[in-house]
């Protein structure tokens, strides 16, 4: 076991992963000899070679179109797009051939494709480096959806996502690449040194797709999120007063529908979080699905804490970005009707 | 030459960190060589000006050659206070950002001269489309310094409402359009502005401007053809400052020059010594005018040399040589025009002193004035309601719910 951020996780994943597989190549924007803008490739150029770990053109639809052209000839790309803000040129290859290659092929053809992107906001970034776009792609069939809270999780996911033979857009929340952030933007900023997702194996494993994590056990109020919000959900259910169980979904695409269901089935009460705007959010997808799943068993309304429906701003971030406070007020709009 | 071939070819920049800086095969033609073609001449017969360099400024800093815009002193002068301006602005603002006082920060070091001489070759009614790095173009307008920090301190003065991170600029008095962090987008919006310029029978032109890295964006490629096809009257500039981020030019473009993809798409092309304030003035104002007269769009690759790192979030001393700048063989464009000027006899040391001393006072006073508006840290903000503003034109009932839950 290492003491590791989220950035030397990721890196040290990819570094196995080269290790492994000759056919694992990394690409994208600065991730060659400068090691990416979040330091996320570092020293993985000098150590495997120009032609594994390699800078492109600033061409995120051209990054995505060759990652679906090398997987589709045998390679197993890993391409960066920088901040997930940045991917809609690429969405067209994403959307409309990676995910549907091996449909449209009758299975035939297929790219096993993974995209690593920062997401999220916290840190100052305005709407152009804030973004959550996430259902973007769970909306789309074809395409595997992770997005990971601690460095032990980003490890082990990113290195099943890589061996996956499906697309995979793999989200790092970049407020959290340092260190834990539970939305308290007063307190001193945590590093990973003091969380338990912070231990991380130097050696190979892997993580299942679709397998949630119960963060905090509790007994009335199922608490539901992925990313950044897991440490403000957590937060929350801690300054609570209420018995909160905490869900890390860690994979929105497959979904662990069967750990909500036994969630919410004992709860009675759901409160889903997400930093994306509300209209269409996956918090949407997950009430829908709550109530077929959990109608007869449900006490109060589903709860969404989510962005509000307007762009990332910059100076008012912090009345955007889901508060702990909001939560609680979520929380206790459920036990009202106890 | 054949060669084997063992694996994939990844190309490298001509030097990194802890090498010398080596710009020896950098082929610079004279000042005056490049030949001036009418502005309604036929671009095919321009294509050598995509391969060489048009430049005026010779090695004893006189005009020389066609393209001599022969500028009266006082043009000269207000071009080298205006890029003067922006560079102390610029170490004002960076400065600001390391204290905290803004949460980010770029600057223009050594492309002072492509926003400065191509924004004064235009008028005020041409239509900007900005990147990031051509703020410079606010000053050409004669835009409030404490307007412009306002916007870089987020705070309640602020144009933009404190939506966008600083630098972001917009300002729509000046014809500046809002910018976008998304690299290359402006580009073809600029060809749909000029479009619409053509459509109304207008004789006002729009102007763009890209960096070499984002000259590998599909948007890119969209806005040169579709300004060729509607012979839109617009500017397409390609700022090849050698570097995008770590990104050298060499990862951006596989062969030939910038320049020379306009010829594909039946566009003049012209590449420009970015750091010469006389040959961008000169070569725009060839192309406003060519576009003016209904005869379509140019294309132009500004060479110059990004002085700084991209942002206040890069360390350029990972990727490049440390003094890289310093050995660039074009020099400072500010020190060329000053050297200009001195030559022709109107302008000295005591002068520019003077100068620098009135504009860092100006830029001090300035920033005064600006942090009575608030500051990132303390406020104050634009309320929390705005937040929910112009999101759409009229705000909808499920946002008023939002801000209503909101409290404000």
């Amino acid at each position: 076991m290492a003491q590791m951020n989220i950035v030397q996780a990721v890196n040290s994943a990819l570094d196995t992963l080269l290790e492994r597989d000759e056919n694992v190549v990394i690409f994208g924007e600065d991730v060659g000899y400068f090691g990416g803008v979040f330091r996320c490739t570092d020293g993985l150029q000098a150590k495997h070679g120009l032609h594994r770990v390699f800078d492109t053109p600033l061409s995120e639809g051209g990054i995505a179109s060759i990652a679906i052209g090398m997987g589709i000839n045998g390679l197993r790309p890993v391409a960066e797009i920088q901040f997930s803000d940045y991917i809609f040129p690429a969405f067209d290859q994403i959307t409309n051939e990676l995910a549907k290659l091996r449909y449209r092929s009758g299975g035939e053809y297929w790219a096993p494709v993974t995209f690593r992107t920062p997401c999220g906001g916290g840190i100052r970034g305005g709407h152009y480096h804030s973004q959550s776009p996430e259902v973007y792609f769970t909306h789309t069939p074809g395409l595997k959806v992770v997005v990971v809270s601690n460095p032990y999780d980003a490890k082990g996911l990113l290195t099943t996502a890589v061996e996956d033979d499906d697309p995979v857009i793999f989200f790092e929340p970049k407020r959290l690449y340092n260190g834990p952030f539970d939305g308290d933007h007063t307190a001193a900023a945590k590093k990973w040194d003091t969380h338990p997702g912070g231990e991380v194996p130097e050696d190979y494993y892997r993580i299942p797709l679709g397998e949630a994590k119960v963060v905090a056990p509790g007994d009335d109020v199922t608490l539901l999120a992925w990313g950044t919000m897991v440490h403000v959900a957590q937060a929350a259910a801690a300054r609570s007063p209420t018995s909160c169980e905490v869900i890390d979904l860690r994979s929105l695409l497959p979904l662990d529908l069967e750990a909500i269901v036994a969630s919410v089935q004992k709860t009675g009460r759901c409160v889903v979080v997400h930093e994306a705007p509300r209209t269409s959010g996956y918090g949407g997808e997950l009430a829908a699905q709550i109530m077929e799943e959990c109608f007869w068993q449900l006490e109060a309304p589903v709860e969404r804490v989510t962005g509000w429906d307007t762009p990332y701003p910059h100076t008012l971030e912090w009345e955007y970005f889901p508060s702990q406070e909001r939560v609680m007020e979520a929380i206790a709009r459920t036990m009202e009707n106890n | 030459m054949s060669r084997k071939r063992r694996t994939l070819h990844v190309p490298e920049p001509p030097a990194r960190p802890g090498e010398q800086p080596d710009f020896s095969q950098l082929k610079l033609p004279k000042a005056g060589e490049a030949l001036k073609p009418a502005v309604d001449g036929d671009a095919a017969e321009m294509h050598d000006l995509a391969f060489s360099l048009v430049r005026v400024l010779d090695d004893k800093h006189k005009a020389v050659g066609d393209w001599d815009p022969k500028l009266d002193a006082e043009t000269l002068r207000t071009g080298l206070r205006h890029m003067l301006l922006l560079r102390i602005y610029d170490d004002r603002m960076q400065t600001l950002q390391r204290t905290g006082k803004l949460s980010f920060y770029m600057k223009s070091l050594g492309e002072e001269a492509v926003a400065i001489a191509q924004g004064m070759a235009l008028r005020d009614e041409d239509i900007l489309f900005p990147s990031y790095r051509q703020p410079g173009l606010q000053l050409v307008r004669g835009r409030d310094l404490v307007d412009m920090m306002c916007h870089c301190i987020s705070n309640q003065r602020d144009n933009a409402k404190g939506r966008q991170m600083p630098v972001h600029y917009t300002w729509r008095e000046g014809n500046f359009v809002s910018i976008s962090s998304p690299v290359g987008t402006q580009f073809p919006q600029a060809v749909g502005a000029a479009m619409a310029f053509a459509y109304r029978g207008e004789e006002n032109v729009a102007i763009s401007w890209v960096g070499d890295g984002t000259a590998a964006e599909g948007d890119f490629h969209y806005a040169i053809n579709f300004a060729a096809v509607y012979r839109a009257p617009v500017i397409l500039n390609v700022v090849n400052n050698q570097w995008a981020i770590s990104t050298h030019m060499n990862i951006s473009i596989g062969g030939a020059t910038f320049a020379a993809r306009g010829i594909a798409y039946g566009l003049p092309s012209i590449r420009v010594d970015g750091n010469d304030f006389l040959a961008l003035y000169a070569v725009t104002q060839w192309a406003a005018e060519r576009a003016r007269q209904g005869l379509g769009a140019t294309f132009i690759e500004v060479f110059t040399y990004r002085g700084e790192a991209h942002s206040t979030s890069d360390d350029p001393t990972r990727y490049r040589p440390k003094n890289e700048w310093k050995s660039w063989p074009l020099g400072d464009p500010i020190e060329r025009l000053k050297a200009h000027l001195k030559a022709i006899g109107e302008w000295d040391n005591k002068k520019h002193k003077a100068l620098e001393k009135e504009l860092n006072e100006l830029v001090i006073k300035s920033y005064k004035k600006a942090e009575e508006f608030g500051t990132l840290d303390e406020g104050p903000y634009p309320p929390a309601s705005t937040l929910f503003e112009d999101v759409y034109k009229n705000e909808l009932p499920h946002l008023r719910k939002q801000r209503q839950q909101l409290g404000v």
